[in-house]
């Protein structure tokens, strides 16, 4: 249950797209979300959608864990469908129900939105599932690399992010312990009035607060005697390097691209 | 012979109100000596590690590392020398796996990525956590944790080392694999080690111990005639090892003579079959 929370979804795995340099997987699931929002007929919708579910079985994962992962988002994908349902006023009128009227473009809109939002958290989704989240930070500052010519201190931000995956579950398992602590002085956490469990967790998160400032100064001494003093005249350890699959899989996204944009209207 | 780290007539306390942490306090530890450091709580044993490293300054008087005097300049060259392992295996693991914490020291040097695989490779066989590369933090236990933070250090090749209570947050089972990884390290390498300490078990890997109270030296003696003036020893709040209880109980009832007090069993033993040989 916690090694789950702690890695996020991530299920290593050693598919064509676990293999791919987290770069390649960024660049490609980025530009994805923008394309999506360009298709305009049922030509190119579908394309998009083949596409999907292509990834989506090169992964090798099971199909029923992935949609499980995007559980939360259902709701919202139903909501926007009922909501382009009612809302849109266009072509002809399907049903009348109690002064409501459904229109054939409404059908249409809440299809169409709801697919694009299915596609997006879909895809999404996989990245998390086929990279582990060092390997995302990683490629967050490969590709982020040249926005330091602008001051843009992004070796920090990517040190910041790899520290704080590494203390999540150092704080879980703290937290684990002050709940118990606090439990044994009395502290109900289980029951009461949605109130009183909002009130109890204030003895928990204040122990927690002082106990991580506290590992933080620790640690910013120790990273200290060890020498580090910021990104310059460092070298790195962990290196991304762009394989021939990763030319290969750019080389049929974009001609994926062409043909889609070739099929819209 | 070179000294390592000097101390001389420094002062030290942690803000303008607070009592001198050290006062007027001469220290000399020549290369390649192993030297305890004990006393209790607040005696000022932590802060000598953290000022002989610059992680803190001192209010007045000087301190030398290899001979040059630590300042401002040149702190981070001369820390390049001193590896240090804390006392909280959780609060020093930088990296997301033993492998990335091993390579941090490395990266912050720049020390190219071929050369840093084999370092890691090697520091982590030293220790005996070569198979653990790819483990994360919270898959280790304590003593593997502090294991990882010393290879850390040592891929580094300091010329002196500072364990500032490495041990104390360990459980038996830990401290005995610490302590036996130090004990090697001492054997394979050059290195100037300073242990600082209170707990008095870890002295025995020690040339010299020094004892300190109040911000002043107490004593500053070997292992062997450390227990001389145990009454002293107990009166600035250290307790003496069990052995040592019991070595002194037998000489004061039943009038067994020890020639030095023994640390842990095996001496116990070896002292007590030995005693009526002498006769």
């Amino acid at each position: 249950m916690k090694s789950f929370m702690i890695i996020g979804q991530y299920v290593p795995g050693n598919s064509l797209i676990h293999r791919l340099d987290p770069r390649t997987k960024l660049i490609v699931i980025f530009t994805f979300v923008i394309i999506v929002f360009f298709a305009n007929n049922s030509w190119s919708y579908g394309w998009l959608t083949l596409f999907a579910l292509i990834l989506v079985l090169l992964t090798r994962l099971r199909i029923g864990y992935i949609l499980k992962g995007i559980t939360p988002v259902w709701f919202l994908i139903f909501f926007t469908f009922i909501l382009h349902l009612i809302i849109t006023k266009e072509g002809s009128v399907l049903i009348e129900i109690a002064g409501f009227t459904i229109h054939e473009g409404g059908v249409l809109q809440g299809l169409t939105i709801s697919l694009r939002f299915f596609l997006l958290v879909l895809v999404t989704s996989l990245l998390t599932l086929t990279t582990s989240p060092m390997e995302i930070t990683d490629a967050i500052e490969a590709l982020l690399g040249p926005l330091k010519k602008i001051k843009v201190p992004v070796h920090e931000l990517a040190l910041m992010m790899s520290i704080s995956l590494r203390f999540i579950p150092t704080l879980l398992d703290e937290t684990e312990k002050i709940s118990k602590a606090q439990a044994s002085r009395g502290v109900d956490l289980r029951t009461g009035s949605i109130k009183d469990r909002i009130y109890a967790i204030v003895p928990l998160l204040v122990p927690l607060f002082i106990s991580a400032f506290k590992r933080a100064e620790e640690l910013a001494m120790a990273m200290e005697a060890r020498g580090y003093r910021g990104s310059e005249g460092r070298t790195k350890l962990r290196k991304l390097q762009f394989k021939s699959l990763d030319f290969m899989a750019m080389i049929i996204y974009v001609s994926i691209i062409i043909i889609f944009f070739s099929l819209r209207n | 012979m070179m000294t390592a780290i000097e101390f001389r007539d420094v002062y030290f306390r942690y803000n303008e109100d607070a009592p001198w942490v050290l006062k007027k306090f001469n220290l000399k530890i020549e290369e390649n000596e192993t030297v305890a450091i004990i006393g209790h709580n607040g005696s000022g044993k932590s802060t000598i590690a953290k000022l002989a490293n610059g992680l803190l300054v001192p209010q007045a008087g000087d301190i030398l590392v290899n001979g040059r005097k630590l300042t401002a300049s040149n702190v981070w060259e001369i820390r390049q020398n001193i590896g240090m392992v804390f006392q909280n295996p959780e609060n020093q693991f930088v990296g997301t796996t033993v492998r990335d914490d091993v390579a941090f020291g490395l990266e912050n040097r720049g020390i190219p990525r071929k050369e840093m695989i084999e370092r890691i490779h090697t520091s982590l066989t030293q220790v005996g956590m070569e198979n653990y590369q790819n483990h994360e933090p919270h898959n280790l236990s304590g003593g593997q944790k502090q294991r990882v933070a010393i290879a850390s250090v040592m891929a580094t090749y300091p010329e002196i080392l500072l364990l500032d209570e490495a041990t104390s947050m360990l459980d038996p089972r830990g401290r005995k694999e610490i302590l036996s990884t130090i004990h090697d390290l001492k054997e394979e390498l050059e290195i100037t080690m300073v242990m600082i300490t209170h707990d008095l078990h870890e002295i025995i890997l020690t040339d010299r111990v020094i004892v300190m109270n109040q911000g002043q030296i107490y004593k500053d003696t070997t292992v062997d005639h450390l227990f001389n003036d145990y009454q002293g020893l107990q009166s600035i709040g250290l307790s003496l090892p069990l052995t040592v209880e019991l070595a002194i109980e037998l000489e004061r009832q039943y009038d067994y003579q020890f020639t030095t007090y023994p640390l842990d069993n095996e001496e116990f033993l070896e002292a007590l079959w030995t005693s009526n040989l002498k006769e």
